[in-house]
C-alpha cells in the first residue's frame, strides 16, 4: 500500500494558503525582509529557521498583522492581507513570551478570544473545555498563569491561539522557554495537535533540530532572504548552499576545482592527495571553483584503506569527541586539513577501535556528498 | 541576638518619633483648657509622688471629644474634607493616569527624562510652589492677563479662594504621588500582551479595558491612597488658595491651636483625624500586600 505522501508544493494545481510576493520591509536604512517570495500551503507545518536578526520574526508579525510590508504583497486564500487589522485577521499567534494575561485564569485566558466573537455561553464553554482537553489542562482551568509551570503556561499559550480556530497559526520560538527533555517532548506535542486540528502551523525558530522535528518544509533564512525552501530531508541531505549546509546540521567543507568525466565529477583540492569524486545533478564548469560538503556520519573510519572505495584519503587522529550514542573523530591530514568523520558506538567504549594518533583511512562512497557552487 | 537589634532600631525610631509624640496630644486631648503655660491642666506633679499621678489621672476626661459632636463645626469639617479629598483624588487620577500612560508607552530614551520632569518639582519648596499658585490664579494674576489678553473673558475670573483654587493646588501638588505607581504597574505591563489581545480579536480601545486598566489597577489604587490620606488633612493648600468657604479639618485644627490656643480640643481634633486616616491606611497596606503576594 503506497502512502500518499502529503507534498502539495510539488502539486502545480495546488493553492497555496499563504503567498508572499516579492515582500520587502524596511526600517530606517535596516532591510529585514528582502525581495521575499514565498508560498505557505494549507495544513502545512513551515518552519522559519535562521541566527537571529535573519528577519523570520518580521516576517511572522507581518502575517499577524503587526507589521506591514514596505513593498509586496501577502496573500492570504488569494486575498491581499495589508488594509486588515491584526484583530480581524484569521490569524491567531502564540508569543514567545506566551503574553497570558496574569489576571485571568486559565480558562479566561482561552476563552479570551472567543468572547471578543461574541460566542454564545455554552458553545463557548463547550470549546474551551475542548481545548483545556487538547492540551491537557483540565485540572488547572481556575489557576492564574503564575500558579503554572512553564510547560503548562506554554500549552495553555497553544490553548488560547488554537481556540478560535484560525486558518492559520504563528508560533514565535514557542519552545524556547522550556528545558531540553520538556522541548523535545513538545514537540511531538505540537505536531500531533497540529495533524488533529488539521490548522497550518509556522513556527519561528532558531534551533534547528526544533525546525527539522516538526516541519513539514523547512525555510532557511539569512539577511532578509530565504536561502532555500525544502523538507527537512531535502535541506539535510541536499543543501543547495555552503551556508544552509553550515547552518543545518555538522559538515565537513573542502574546496577545489572540478573537472567533469563522464557523470562523475573529479575535484582537485590539496597537492599529493587523491582527487574527490562524486556525483551530481549539476554541471559545473571546468576548472570552476567549488565546494564539496559531505556530512560526519558519511565519512567511514577504518585501520586500513578500503579496497573498493570511491574515495580514501589517510590521516591521524587528533581529537576523539564520545558522545555516548556517537563519537566523532577529528582526522588530520597530511596537509593539515581536519575531516570530522562520526561512527555509532555499537561497541563498549573499552573495545573501541582507534585512539588518539593512530593512523587511520577514511572513505566515502561517490553519492555521499553535495558539490556546491556557493 | 543580632536580629533583635535590627528590629529594635525602627521600634525605637517609631516609638520616640510616633508612639511618644501620640501618647502626650492623647494626653492633651483628656485634659481642661487652662490660662497657663502650658495653657491645659492637669500637669503631672511627680514630686508628689503616687498621690499626685492618681490625682493626675483623676482630672483627666473626654469631655473635649464630646464637645466635638456638640459643635457642628467639627463634623461638618471632617465630611467636608473627606469630600474635598474624594474629588481632589478623582480629579487627581483623572489628570494623572493620562500622563502615567503616556509616559510607559513614550519611547525607551525618553523615560528617564519624562520621570525627572515629574519629580523636578520637588526641588522647590512646596509652600513656594503654592504661593506660585495664587500669583498666577489671581484676579490681577498670570491666568486672568492671558486669558483677557486671549479675549476669551472679559472680566476676570474669581479663582483664588475659591473651592476651585483648592482643587487645582491639590492636584498640581499630589500629582507626583499618582503619577509614579501608576507608570511604575504600566511600565512593568508586557507589550506583547496587548499585541495578543489584538490578536485575539480586540480593538486597541477595549484592549486598554480588558488588560491595561486591570493591571494598572494597583498602581492606581496605591497612587489614590497616596492622594487621599494626606489630603484629609491638609492644610497649607486649603489655608494659602482657599476662601472663607472652604472648610477643611487642617484648618480648623490650626485655627484651634494656634487662634483660640484651646490645646485639649485641638488635640482632640487630631485624635479623632488619626482615628479617620487609620482605616485608608489599613486598606493601602493590605492593598500593597496583596500586590506583593501576586508577584511573588
Amino acid at each position: 500500500m503506497a502512502l500518499d505522501v502529503f507534498a502539495p508544493w510539488d502539486d502545480p494545481d495546488a493553492k497555496p494558503l499563504i503567498q508572499f510576493k516579492n515582500v520587502t520591509k524596511r526600517f530606517g536604512d535596516f532591510t529585514a525582509i528582502d525581495d521575499l517570495t514565498v508560498d505557505i500551503f494549507e495544513k502545512e507545518f513551515f518552519a522559519l529557521l535562521g541566527p537571529s536578526g535573519c528577519g523570520k520574526t518580521t516576517m511572522m508579525r507581518m502575517l499577524a498583522g503587526f507589521e506591514t510590508p514596505s513593498d509586496g504583497t501577502i496573500l492570504l486564500s488569494g486575498q491581499d492581507m495589508a488594509p486588515v487589522p491584526p484583530n480581524q485577521r484569521a490569524v491567531n499567534m502564540m508569543f514567545q513570551s506566551y503574553a497570558l494575561f496574569p489576571h485571568l485564569s486559565v480558562w479566561e485566558n482561552i476563552a479570551f478570544g472567543l468572547r471578543r466573537d461574541k460566542m454564545p455561553k455554552d458553545e463557548m464553554g463547550a470549546r474551551v473545555d475542548e481545548m483545556l482537553r487538547l492540551t491537557r489542562l483540565e485540572k488547572f482551568a481556575r489557576r492564574k498563569p503564575h500558579q503554572i509551570s512553564g510547560g503548562q503556561r506554554q500549552r495553555v499559550a497553544l490553548a488560547r491561539s488554537l481556540a478560535k480556530a484560525p486558518k492559520l497559526l504563528l508560533l514565535d520560538e514557542p519552545l524556547g522557554a522550556l528545558d531540553k527533555k520538556l522541548r523535545q517532548e513538545t514537540q511531538f506535542e505540537l505536531m500531533d495537535i497540529q495533524e488533529s486540528t488539521g490548522t497550518t502551523f509556522v513556527i519561528v525558530t532558531h534551533d534547528q533540530e526544533e525546525a527539522m522535528t516538526v516541519a513539514s518544509r523547512v525555510a532557511v533564512m539569512d539577511h532578509g532572504k530565504i536561502v532555500q525552501v525544502a523538507t527537512p530531508d531535502a535541506i539535510y541531505e541536499a543543501p543547495n548552499s555552503t551556508y544552509v549546509a553550515d547552518f543545518i546540521g555538522d559538515v565537513n567543507m573542502i574546496t577545489g576545482t572540478v573537472r567533469a568525466e563522464g557523470a562523475q565529477l573529479r575535484m582537485t583540492w590539496a597537492e599529493g592527495q587523491p582527487e574527490i569524486v562524486g556525483e551530481t545533478s549539476k554541471t559545473f564548469g571546468k576548472d570552476q571553483s567549488v565546494h564539496f560538503a559531505i556530512r560526519p556520519e558519511k565519512v567511514s573510519i577504518s585501520a586500513e584503506k578500503p579496497v573498493d572505495a570511491a574515495n580514501a584519503v589517510q590521516g591521524q587522529v587528533l581529537d576523539i569527541a564520545y558522545l555516548g550514542n556517537i563519537s566523532t573523530y577529528h582526522v588530520q591530514l597530511p596537509g593539515g586539513q581536519v575531516i570530522k568523520a562520526q561512527t555509532a558506538n555499537n561497541r563498549r567504549i573499552s573495545r573501541r577501535s582507534f585512539t588518539w594518533e593512530d593512523s587511520v583511512w577514511l572513505s566515502w562512497t561517490a553519492t555521499a556528498g553535495v558539490f556546491l557552487e556557493q | 541576638m543580632r536580629r533583635i537589634a535590627l528590629i529594635l532600631v525602627p521600634y525605637l525610631w517609631l516609638l520616640a518619633l510616633f508612639l511618644v509624640p501620640f501618647a502626650i496630644v492623647l494626653k492633651i486631648s483628656l485634659s481642661d483648657l487652662a490660662m497657663s503655660i502650658p495653657p491645659y491642666t492637669p500637669q503631672l506633679d511627680l514630686a508628689a509622688g503616687w498621690e499626685g499621678i492618681k490625682a493626675f489621672f483623676s482630672q483627666l476626661d473626654l469631655e473635649n471629644y464630646i464637645w466635638l459632636t456638640q459643635d457642628e463645626l467639627y463634623w461638618k469639617a471632617y465630611l467636608s474634607s473627606l469630600k474635598i479629598s474624594l474629588i481632589a483624588t478623582a480629579l487627581t487620577l483623572l489628570v494623572g493616569y493620562p500622563m502615567a500612560y503616556g509616559m510607559a508607552r513614550a519611547p525607551e530614551e525618553w523615560r528617564p527624562m519624562l520621570l525627572m520632569l515629574v519629580i523636578l518639582p520637588f526641588w522647590t519648596s512646596f509652600l513656594i510652589r503654592v504661593y506660585a499658585w495664587m500669583g498666577i490664579l489671581a484676579k490681577e494674576g498670570v491666568l486672568n492677563q492671558f486669558l483677557m489678553w486671549l479675549g476669551v473673558v472679559s472680566e476676570p475670573l474669581v479663582i483664588l479662594n475659591t473651592n476651585i483654587a483648592v482643587y487645582i493646588g491639590i492636584v498640581y501638588t499630589y500629582l507626583p504621588f499618582m503619577i509614579l505607581p501608576i507608570y511604575a504597574s504600566l511600565d512593568r505591563m508586557d507589550n506583547s500582551l496587548l499585541e495578543a489581545a489584538e490578536d485575539l480579536g480586540c480593538s486597541r480601545f477595549s484592549a486598554f479595558w480588558l488588560i491595561t486598566a486591570p493591571l494598572s489597577k494597583q498602581g492606581v489604587i496605591a497612587g489614590c491612597f497616596l492622594v487621599f490620606i494626606p489630603v484629609i488633612g491638609e492644610f497649607v493648600i486649603p489655608s494659602l488658595l482657599g476662601g472663607s468657604k472652604t472648610l477643611m479639618i487642617g484648618k480648623v485644627l490650626w485655627d484651634e491651636f494656634f487662634s483660640n490656643r484651646d490645646w485639649p480640643v485641638a488635640s482632640a481634633v487630631a485624635v479623632v483625624l488619626l482615628l479617620i486616616l487609620i482605616i485608608p491606611i489599613i486598606l493601602f497596606q493590605r492593598n500593597e500586600q496583596k500586590q506583593r503576594e501576586a508577584e511573588g
